[in-house]
């Protein structure tokens, strides 16, 4: 028996060449737009960034970029890149990832530096924009959580929008009459989780399609509460619809570090417990058993079942813990962001967390870069629009989607979802 | 541990998939149980396993009947199983599939893998098994993930194991192997139930055999039967194991390969500079442990691959690049290797599934319009020439039998005139009387003056069949050696030693029956 050794029949056969040129070719026509804007079309001003507020404990010096200077060193270093990348697929090899990733960091500087160089007032708070996108984000990481949890265990969730929205309806209802943010946040989950136990009982033990029970959710969510919200809540706003909002908690010290510490460090309590969820979340799903079973039931439910994992009941118990998740996310409308619900007021964010979630590969750190990512985008919108920028603003209002769909499209690659994501399983 | 079951009914609607089976399986013996695809072997092993609620009947543990809600339940009573179709999760570590459900965990939840590796490897070195607990399972061929399974039920302490259908997927030199761990495990007094229509593997290995036909058991029979004796029990009349076919006439060559090289996307080279020909009226068996490049080579033909380079050539015509259309209506028949994937639209009747290739041609189709009347006509005549067995010709292809299926694949593409017949697989899951008949057609297509390709993964079926064979390795060409060539020399070419040094490994080993007896027995 000692001579056991194995062939290996498939792997490892001699590499042949088969060559991608979609990178290459998105990288040389983005550079070539960045030669003809960011340095050809640059405004001859200087542009001001501002790093800290003049309140905070360190104070760093405004950074002041000559505007032709830098979209020339961002176009002729975007266009050295494509040239590489085209090289690199010439010779047969990939595009190396940090490639992408210089080039899509000079992008952004060289976008930056030309479209405020152009607004009226040349001059904008980098910190702002940064802590913003931040705050943004926090729902969207919920949303995308949520979607981690069910996904991994093999239910598709569309429901990430109703759940939101349910979320900051009952966050703001419970808040009100209980003059309480922090009932408001426990009732937001108990909302999400209600959506969840509906979606749930469907796709699991009646094996409805579950993008279709999603998207129902979806729809019911938002003409219930919209309902609801013109009946009750806009004729006794002062009863219903005023909650009380979540106070700032600065953490001592992390709050004072420059630029990044107002950034992460001065949440609310949601802001904080985004950062735990994405953690526990992390080692819960790789380190831990619940993890190892909630993936397995998600890649391949009969081998779980042989092995005596309840398959569809840890789908269940998944989707109902995805309903708390992304319910808090949804608190984060009407107990951070404005004091008060308003109609349809999480405007399609359910379905941008869906893509962060593949940006992110079904990963909660990746899905938290991914919704940093798209918060980014959508914080820009609204500072350039108030900075008076030559783009319309409509043009400004699809940034966020174009980025998603670039984002998605182009860049993820391959990445795989997990297998038996949206397949019920029926036993025997 | 002793396991008894009395009298095992399993239905499924009407259809009685087990009916009052009796089996006693003991420790320190291999018990095999020799049935036909859709027998019900595999049924009756679900419902050992817990997977299946009995309608009927009783198992026993030790005396004592048991009841099994789950897998959980059978496993917590020692009985482990290898599934026909791996249960492990491909990417999982080989660590993380074995723990899973049986996880070791430290404070607060957290796995311990470290545990299961030391597991793992006690029971790896006992055994002489060489896995690595970190290695990702997609990664390890299929006689390692194998093994990794039976470590699996090994973990779990199991003293009855139940192997359903293990060789299927393993090179005979795997098989070989898995047959030697089967001994072992017997000699460390694990009960084996070992499920096979094999029946060399079932010969070398089994202590007892119990015969299953139609969810039924027939009998028990002695592994020191003739193996025409044990397919006759297991089929329900004689057959014939040997194909009888008159030696190959080959005419002109027609069909011409040369340095074709098929690159997957992930940049491997799958099919590697190969080169071949095939004459009038020659069958060319293409063997190999399946994906070593012959799905690539078969559909770079057909043209379904992107990404080749070298040349196809058909009585003088260039095939690579010509759109598939093109390659069918050029006088190509082709059998692809799952039928229920690519061969057929289950949804659609089996008259439409035997048009697939010509519906848009006259006699069944007119302009726009297609002639259902034509259709039906050719269904029915194909239904009769072939044998296939269903209840109209308007029934859904995929109601039909694993066998029957196969056999409206190979009529529709036997049913026009060909200047070239593939058939990938013809008969995998076949039952033993549906092989017979599909394998005398491909020889009644050869005699006809096409040239034949055959791939398969089946030695058997390659040496009933082929005048010629190629063995393919990691999608290069190891040789192209006569059909007689003996079983072990292409066993040693299917794990990569050229023709010439198999030759010489052979003769050197001197075995002088091996090509004699084994070959031309012709086990099924």
């Amino acid at each position: 028996m000692s001579t056991m050794t194995a062939t290996v029949p498939d792997q490892a056969g001699s590499m042949g060449t088969v060559r991608n040129w979609k990178t290459p070719i998105i990288l040389s026509v983005l550079a070539v737009f960045a030669l003809v804007v960011f340095a050809l079309g640059a405004p001859a001003n200087s542009v001001t960034f501002r790093l800290s507020d003049p309140s905070d404990a360190v104070v760093l010096t405004d950074l002041v970029l000559s505007a032709p200077v830098t979209g020339w060193i961002c176009a002729v270093l975007m266009l050295a890149a494509a040239v590489l990348s085209i090289l690199e697929v010439r010779a047969g090899r990939r595009v190396p990832g940090w490639l992408v990733a210089v080039f899509s960091v000079l992008f952004v500087v060289g976008f930056l530096t030309w479209v405020v160089g152009s607004a009226r007032t040349p001059n904008v708070a980098l910190y702002g924009l940064l802590a913003g996108s931040v705050t943004l984000a926090v729902p969207l990481i919920f949303g995308s959580l949520s979607g981690v949890l069910c996904e991994r265990s093999g239910v598709v969730n569309i429901a990430i929008e109703g759940q939101l929205l349910f979320g900051a309806f009952a966050a703001a209802v419970a808040g009100s009459l209980s003059g309480s943010a922090l009932v408001g946040l426990l009732a937001a989950a108990v909302a999400g989780v209600l959506v969840s136990l509906v979606l749930a009982v469907f796709s699991i033990k009646y094996i409805v399609n579950q993008v279709i029970v999603g998207v129902v959710l979806n729809v019911l969510v938002s003409g219930l509460t919209g309902f609801l919200f013109s009946t009750v809540l806009s004729a006794d706003a002062d009863t219903w619809n005023s909650p009380p909002r979540l106070p700032v908690l600065p953490i001592p010290f992390l709050s004072e570090i420059p630029v990044i510490g107002p950034i992460l460090f001065r949440q609310t309590i949601v802001g904080y417990l985004m950062y735990v969820a994405v953690a526990v979340i992390y080692v819960g799903l790789f380190y831990t058993k619940w993890g190892l079973r909630t993936r397995a039931v998600g890649e391949h439910p009969k081998a779980a079942d042989t092995l005596g994992v309840q398959v569809n009941r840890m789908r269940f118990t998944n989707v109902l813990l995805a309903g708390v998740v992304a319910g808090i996310g949804g608190s984060f409308f009407t107990l951070v962001s404005v004091s008060g619900f308003g109609r349809d007021m999480t405007a399609g964010q359910g379905y941008i967390a869906l893509a962060a979630l593949i940006f992110g590969r079904w990963n909660p750190i990746g899905a938290f870069f991914a919704a940093l990512l798209f918060g980014f985008a959508t914080n820009l919108q609204y500072v350039l629009s108030f900075l008076g920028t030559p783009v319309p603003n409509e043009f400004l209002a699809m940034l966020p989607y174009l980025v998603t769909i670039f984002a998605v499209a182009g860049l993820v690659g391959k990445s795989r979802a997990p297998a038996a994501s949206g397949i019920p399983y029926i036993k025997g | 541990m002793k396991l008894e079951l009395k009298g095992i009914t399993k239905k499924f609607g009407t259809l009685v998939a087990n009916d009052h089976i009796d089996l006693m399986v003991e420790p320190g013996k291999v018990h095999t149980l020799l049935g036909e695809n859709g027998a019900g072997k595999s049924t009756l092993m679900n419902v050992l396993y817990g997977l299946y609620q009995p309608t009927e009947g009783q198992i026993l543990v030790d005396g004592k009947p048991v009841s099994f809600g789950g897998p959980g339940d059978a496993m917590a009573a020692g009985i482990g199983m290898v599934h026909q179709h791996f249960m492990l999760v491909p990417v999982f570590t080989v660590a993380e599939n074995i723990a899973l459900g049986n996880e070791a965990t430290k404070a607060g939840g957290l796995l311990n893998l470290d545990e299961t590796r030391a597991k793992i490897r006690r029971i790896s070195d006992e055994y002489g098994f060489d896995v690595d607990p970190d290695a990702l399972v997609e990664d390890l061929p299929v006689g390692v993930q194998q093994r990794a399974e039976i470590i699996k039920a090994l973990v779990r302490d199991a003293e009855v194991l139940i192997l359903d259908e293990p060789t299927a997927v393993l090179t005979p030199k795997e098989t070989d192997e898995l047959l030697a761990i089967m001994r072992q495990l017997k000699a460390d007094g694990k009960a084996i139930v070992f499920i096979s229509h094999k029946l060399r593997e079932v010969k070398a290995v089994s202590d007892i055999i119990t015969v299953i036909r139609r969810g039924k058991v027939v009998g028990d029979a002695d592994p020191d039967a003739p193996a025409a004796e044990l397919a006759s029990l297991m089929v329900g009349r004689s057959v014939s194991l040997a194909l009888e076919k008159a030696p190959a006439q080959p005419g002109e060559v027609t069909f011409r390969i040369k340095d074709l090289t098929v690159t997957a996307a992930n940049g491997q080279r799958a099919v590697d500079g190969v080169s071949l020909q095939i004459a009038r009226g020659e069958i060319l068996a293409v063997a190999g442990v399946q994906g070593n490049g012959q799905t690539e080579l078969t559909e770079a033909i057909l043209g379904l691959q992107d990404h080749v380079a070298g040349s196809i050539t058909l009585d003088g015509e260039e095939l690579v690049g010509r759109k598939v259309k093109d390659i069918i209506n050029s006088g190509v028949g082709f059998v692809p290797e799952d039928r229920s994937v690519e061969g057929l639209v289950g949804a659609f009747s089996v008259a439409e599934n035997l048009v697939l290739n010509r519906y848009d041609q006259a006699p069944f189709a007119k302009g726009l319009a297609m002639n259902p009347a034509r259709v039906a006509e050719n269904a029915a005549q194909r239904i009769a020439e072939f044998d296939v067995r269903t209840q109209s010709a308007a029934a859904a292809a995929g109601t039909l039998s694993g066998g029957n299926q196969q056999k409206v694949v190979m009529a529709r593409e036997l049913s026009r005139p060909l200047k070239l017949f593939i058939a990938s697989q013809p008969t995998r899951g076949v039952d033993v009387g549906s092989i017979e008949f599909l394998h005398r057609r491909i020889v009644a297509e050869r005699d006809h003056g096409t040239p034949v390709m055959i791939v398969s993964t089946e030695l058997d079926e390659v040496l009933d069949l082929a005048d010629r064979i190629a063995v393919l390795y990691r999608g290069r060409l190891m040789g192209i050696v006569p059909g007689n060539t003996s079983r072990d020399t292409l066993g040693l070419m299917m794990a990569g030693m050229s023709a010439e040094d198999a030759e010489t490994t052979q003769t050197d080993a001197a075995q002088p029956d091996a090509a004699g007896t084994d070959s031309a027995g012709g086990d099924k």
